[in-house]
């Protein structure tokens, strides 16, 4: 079964539980897209995020940062999406006051439902309308959180009836709710915990959201230790280690091995179990661990140079 | 030398901190597990996130908000429970309102609903304020808190603090000022313009009734908030910090040190969790490969009943993948010798796969943990 491809929507959320791996699939992702000659904007939606490591970028700013001519990266800071906010669609100018009135919004921002993750999705949305871009992706929030971000302007019109918000979240939601435009891409590790989330996920997508998935990616999954033959005898020495094999100077050896096989086979069942679930909805794509990135190269070309294949 | 047990010594909370993904449930659910078998204490673990084998594991249905039982042949006792942010909140509600009618009309607040079920923010003083509402009931000696695993790890510690702050806001005075007295209060003009203009009215209208509300519940917040401050500084409360040896936990974790640190709190060790065996070394696997070298390949086939080819292709990748092993075993190690450079006292730990299926592996992997010795200091 074909899939449309990732790159030809306008809005990808990178998403998965903490420590998957989902800021450096990000990064990957942006760089594979923008290779194939895509303009693409990375945004990282929490200032403590390290997309911009994995371009050996140190600082990110709300103004977006060049990497080369196709890719940008930028993160999201409430208070400038704000200002940017109120210029652009409330034509309410950026008054120096802002000041004053800083801790006003700042507490708005913090106690008023939703207004930071409507701020979020308006700045990314933004950028898909304005076509700045080709493409838009989203370093975004973990699984716990991402529903609460695009689920914000529907939340929000369910309380705010009028007023300029109003009018401003239905363009939001249009492009939202259009599979061809925006994407969820989850991403998991071959573990049982990772994998559970995912399936949280993408229960709580479908019932509170309207947002597609567009794929899954199971990052870190780990090598195949052997095929067939090799294998079986591979196993025969770790189970029963006979002869010389039981020969204490080759502890290390086997242990490696049955560690190797062991964390493979976990990972092939825990593949199984998030494919039964997905069906054929979408792809999940697969990601080896990358564990040292070579002199001269960063960890989104690596990842970039290894995604590529499964992307197309 | 000193085991993680006695670094913990007379803690009444643990606190098991660090990045997500990295074993952190597990560990603390081993902790308690392991306590109880040893010592005749009564041991609750909160946990946040339980997988469905750990529940599986101690033998319990499924963990729910209220403390369940582990069956558990030990000196003392285990008891599990899960925090429910949704439920604690309500149930905080309750406790705290003035009569039941507040309560009602605060949990029947669309704000409120939105508040708590999903915007994620709430969970981390929740998780605090469950841990107190446990603590206040007295029927343990050793509470082990496993924390939301937040990206900034610290939200659950400032949330007391937050929490405080925000009740005690001048904003939210200013915001509510108007519906308490008809006198609108000058102060709050040129926001409520604002937010009337940026919201609309109906919202405000409803905002001010949802804080008008929660400022019944003002006072007794801010106390509690403060009580779940201290109870964090008391002296039997210790965190214990969990991470892999990767880099990115690595440098989480060392931030989340550096911050209890700055704050003051007591770390009773920092556990490296998922660490590769001891027998995976430089020289013993070299010692290994030149044992295998020697070895007449055609025997071993013949003693596991494959030919010859398979044998050779077998030992040559069983030997790749010792030496992949090796030099990851060995950069762990150098990590956590560079980690052990610190204040704070480093524990490693090796869990092997599918070990915490049963309640017995869960045990055997606590014990592990209890009884692992402090990285010492090489200067």
């Amino acid at each position: 079964m074909a899939f449309t491809p990732l790159g030809s929507r306008k809005l990808l959320f990178v998403t998965g539980k903490g420590g998957v791996g989902k800021t450096t699939i990000a990064a990957g992702l942006a760089r594979a897209l923008a290779d194939e000659g895509k303009s693409v904007l990375l945004i990282a939606l929490d200032k403590r995020s390290e997309v911009g490591e994995a371009f050996g970028l140190t600082r990110l700013s709300f103004e977006p940062t060049k990497v080369d001519d196709h890719l940008s990266v930028m993160v999201l800071d409430t208070e400038a999406a704000l200002q940017e906010y109120l210029k652009i669609n409330l034509r309410i100018p950026i008054v120096a006051k802002l000041g004053v009135l800083a801790n006003a919004l700042d507490f708005l921002a913090n106690a008023a439902p939703g207004v930071r993750e409507l701020l979020t999705i308006g700045k990314l949305c933004y950028e898909v309308r304005e076509k700045h871009y080709d493409i838009v992706i989203a370093d975004a929030p973990a699984t716990g959180h991402i529903v609460g971000y695009l689920a914000a302007p529907e939340a929000i019109n369910s309380f705010v009836r009028v007023g300029l918000i109003r009018n401003q979240t239905d363009w939001m939601v249009d492009i939202l709710h259009d599979p061809a435009q925006t994407g969820v891409v989850a991403v998991t590790t071959p573990e049982e915990m990772p994998i559970l989330e995912t399936r949280q996920l993408l229960a709580t997508l479908a019932t509170e959201t309207k947002v597609a998935v567009a794929a899954a990616v199971m990052n870190r999954m780990p090598d195949i230790v052997a095929h067939g033959a090799t294998l079986g005898a591979i196993d025969a020495i770790i189970d029963e280690r006979p002869g010389i094999f039981g020969n204490e100077a080759l502890r290390g050896i086997v242990t490696a091995n049955q560690l190797a096989v062991a964390r493979r086979r976990e990972a092939d069942y825990q593949f199984t179990t998030l494919r039964e679930v997905v069906g054929g909805a979408f792809p999940i794509i697969t990601q080896p661990n990358i564990a040292i990135v070579p002199e001269g190269s960063t960890m989104a070309r690596e990842v970039a140079d290894s995604l590529r294949e499964e992307i197309a | 030398m000193t085991t993680l047990r006695e670094s913990f010594g007379d803690c009444r909370i643990i606190v098991t901190c660090g990045p997500g993904g990295i074993g952190k449930t597990t560990s603390a659910a081993a902790l308690a597990t392991a306590i109880a078998t040893n010592e005749p204490l009564r041991v609750l673990v909160l946990t946040v996130d339980p997988a469905r084998r750990l529940a599986d594991a101690l033998g319990v249905p499924g963990i729910g908000n209220e403390p369940l039982d582990v069956e558990l042949a030990g000196a003392g006792t285990l008891s599990v429970a899960m925090l429910d942010p949704q439920a604690s909140w309500d149930a905080l509600i309750r406790r705290q309102a003035a009569d039941e009618e507040t309560a009602e009309r605060i949990l029947q607040n669309v704000l409120y609903q939105n508040i708590t079920r999903r915007f994620v923010q709430s969970h981390d003083y929740i998780a605090m304020e469950r841990l107190h509402e446990l603590v206040g009931r007295g029927q343990w000696d050793l509470i082990v808190v496993d924390t939301p695993p937040t990206r900034n790890a610290l939200d659950f510690l400032d949330a007391p603090t937050r929490m405080a702050d925000f009740f005690s806001s001048r904003f939210l005075k200013w915001i509510i000022a108007p519906a308490r007295s008809s006198v609108t209060s000058l102060a709050a003009k040129p926001l409520t313009y604002m937010a009337d203009k940026i919201l609309g009215n109906q919202f405000l209208t409803d905002i001010t009734e949802f804080f008008l509300l929660l400022s019944s519940l003002y006072d007794g917040f801010v106390e509690r908030a403060r009580e779940v401050e201290s109870l964090l500084a008391e002296e039997s409360t210790k965190f214990l910090i969990v991470s892999t040896p990767e880099p990115i936990p690595t440098r989480e974790a060392t931030f989340f040190n550096q911050e209890l640190q700055k704050r003051s709190l007591r770390i009773g060790g920092w556990l490296v969790n998922r660490m590769l065996p001891a027998e995976l070394n430089l020289t013993a696997t070299a010692t290994g490969v030149a044992v295998l070298a020697r070895e007449e390949m055609a025997q071993v086939a013949s003693l596991i009943g494959v030919d010859v080819a398979t044998m050779v292709a077998a030992r040559d990748r069983m030997v790749a993948i010792t030496e992949e092993y090796t030099i990851v075993a060995d950069r762990e190690r150098a990590q956590l010798a560079a980690l052990a450079a610190g204040d704070t006292p480093v524990f490693g730990a090796f869990t092997a796969e599918g070990e915490i299926d049963t309640l017995q592996g869960v045990t055997s992997f606590g014990q592990r943990l209890l009884s692992a010795e402090r990285v010492l200091k090489f200067d």
